[in-house]
């Protein structure tokens, strides 16, 4: 029946994929439900539902999925504006990788969480410290990554190039750039999926909107519910906005998977 | 004058890790005429590449020089067209777009492009794939697409390193037929290396054979079969003479490379 690396038919892989889903909230409602735990602990699907119908009907927490929204957009789009050509500088010149490797491979294990208190200090608990902490939190990783794949272009590419009369210029644009495009997106969606924890950590500490504000402020109410339902809708919107890339990526890029 | 010149060209890669270092190619002297087709052929690992690559300028040479009508080569350039034995089409780009790459890289303008690459893709056959991607393509079809891109530049020289390696037999042998029906056309000066026998008799004016590492020229053999060549020509009495000589002439030089490698190992 199980053989390693067979193929799954589409049909099965639907249902299966589907069936953990029912097990897992099945699981959750029996325990719930059953008076398994304590319901102060866990709330049960059904109030989570509820609960969260009401946020959004009653306490406009779309408002508070729109702003958290636009934060890590609004990080991740600065970022990436930063970073992808800094890693591509630094994949395509070893003198610029050589000046700024050492320090960016430093940088990308401070915790951006720990930045928060000093962004805080400096940019106060708008807007702007909470783009800050998602650009701080991305900026490094997509420098990194990006700078490793545009270094690993295949050199035979490089090479056939240059002997059809293209410059240096030339293979940086025409060549270097094209060619690690599919990649550099990639990066990006990967990095997208880091940036929705950062958003929440963020709105944790010293924010009075936000899907993470609503969550740690349902904490103090033992609002289980709520928190759940925030929780999943990160998980949605993640899931939504990993879709669309992967989509634009199909759209821009139709060469790399003909 | 010779169109090309290779005057005591050798190269000696740096030991690795501190090793002795290796001598790929001995000092290499040999002039092309124009329009000659000339086919090096040579066991793998005796610098047949090697040489190839230095005259294109992806390497430079660890002595000696390349002239190319009285030129010093110094760096890669469009005069120098070259195909390649892997698969260098750029996947993002289509069949026309990639032959039109190096006009486009030099600034020509689009009307002129147009005209050039339709043209080359009528003389490779691939009328009809013209906005397909490379992946979509056979691999037969990417090297002849490979080639028409080498030639749009219209390059003094064409170089090709083993570019018919990773084909099956019998595509193998409908590129031969093609890229030969362009020379004996469009008239080319040509350097193309190879480890097959047959190859190299059918496509060359002049055969060069290479000696095992690190390599030298040990024979020079001119073939006097005529023009236009067929596949038929394969079996005539005059090709087996040639073949059964230079079967000969690389079986040596193969065992001498065998061992060297036994001897290494």
């Amino acid at each position: 029946m199980l053989h390693p690396l067979h193929s799954v038919a589409a049909g099965t892989r639907t249902v299966l994929g589907i069936s953990f889903f029912v097990l897992f909230v099945a699981f959750w409602a029996w325990i719930t439900l059953g008076g398994h735990v304590n319901r102060i602990f866990l709330a049960d699907p059904l109030s989570m539902l509820k609960d969260g119908w009401r946020l959004l009907v009653e306490d406009r927490f779309w408002l508070d999925i729109l702003i958290t929204i636009w934060r890590v957009f609004g990080g991740f789009v600065l970022a990436s504006i930063v970073a992808v050509p800094i890693g591509i500088a630094m994949g395509a010149w070893k003198p610029v990788e050589a000046f700024l490797e050492p320090f960016v491979s430093f940088a990308r294990y401070l915790p951006a969480s720990a930045f928060i208190p000093l962004l805080i200090l400096w940019a106060g608990i708008g807007e702007l410290e909470k783009l800050l902490v998602i650009f701080v939190g991305s900026v490094f990783q997509i420098i990194l990554i990006v700078a490793v794949k545009v270094g690993a272009t295949r050199r035979d590419l490089v090479e056939a190039a240059y002997t059809l009369g293209a410059t240096d210029n030339g293979i940086v644009k025409r060549v270097i750039m094209p060619a690690n495009a599919p990649e550099i997106a990639e990066t990006l969606r990967l990095v997208l999926g880091w940036a929705w924890t950062y958003v929440i950590v963020a709105e944790l500490i010293g924010s009075s909107s936000g899907i993470g504000y609503m969550i740690i402020n349902s904490q103090s109410r033992l609002a289980t519910g709520q928190i759940i339902f925030g929780i999943i809708v990160i998980g949605l919107i993640g899931l939504l906005s990993d879709f669309a890339f992967k989509a634009l990526n199909r759209w821009l890029y139709p060469w790399s998977l003909a | 004058m010779s169109k090309l010149q290779i005057e005591g060209v050798s190269r000696t890669f740096a030991g690795v890790g501190g090793g002795e270092p290796v001598q790929a190619l001995q000092p290499v002297d040999l002039a092309v005429a124009a329009n000659d087709f000339i086919t090096i052929l040579g066991p793998s690992g005796c610098g047949k590449s090697t040489l190839l690559r230095i005259v294109a300028g992806l390497e430079a040479p660890s002595t000696g020089r390349v002239l190319l009508d009285g030129k010093a080569v110094t760096r890669p350039g469009p005069d120098r067209g070259m195909v390649f034995q892997s698969y260098t089409l750029f996947p993002w780009l289509t069949v026309a777009e990639n032959i039109g790459f190096g006009l486009r890289e030099q600034g020509r303008p689009e009307r002129e492009r147009n005209e050039v690459v339709a043209s080359y893709i009528d003389l490779v056959g691939l009328r009809g794939f013209e906005n397909y991607w490379p992946k979509q393509l056979s691999g037969g079809m990417q090297q002849r697409t490979a080639i028409a891109r080498a030639l749009a530049n219209d390059p003094e020289i064409l170089l090709l390193d083993e570019p018919f390696g990773a084909l099956d037999n019998q595509t193998r042998g409908l590129m031969q037929e093609l890229l030969l029906g362009i020379w004996e056309r469009r008239k080319k000066t040509v350097l193309f290396v190879t480890h097959d026998i047959e190859e190299a008799i059918f496509m060359a004016s002049r055969v060069i054979v290479m000696s095992a590492r690190p390599g030298r020229i040990k024979s020079d053999v001119p073939v006097d079969l005529p023009h236009p060549r067929h596949y038929t020509l394969k079996t005539s009495p005059e090709f087996s003479v040639l073949k059964a000589q230079l079967t000969e002439d690389i079986r040596i030089e193969a065992m001498r490379t065998a061992q060297g490698q036994s001897v290494g190992a």
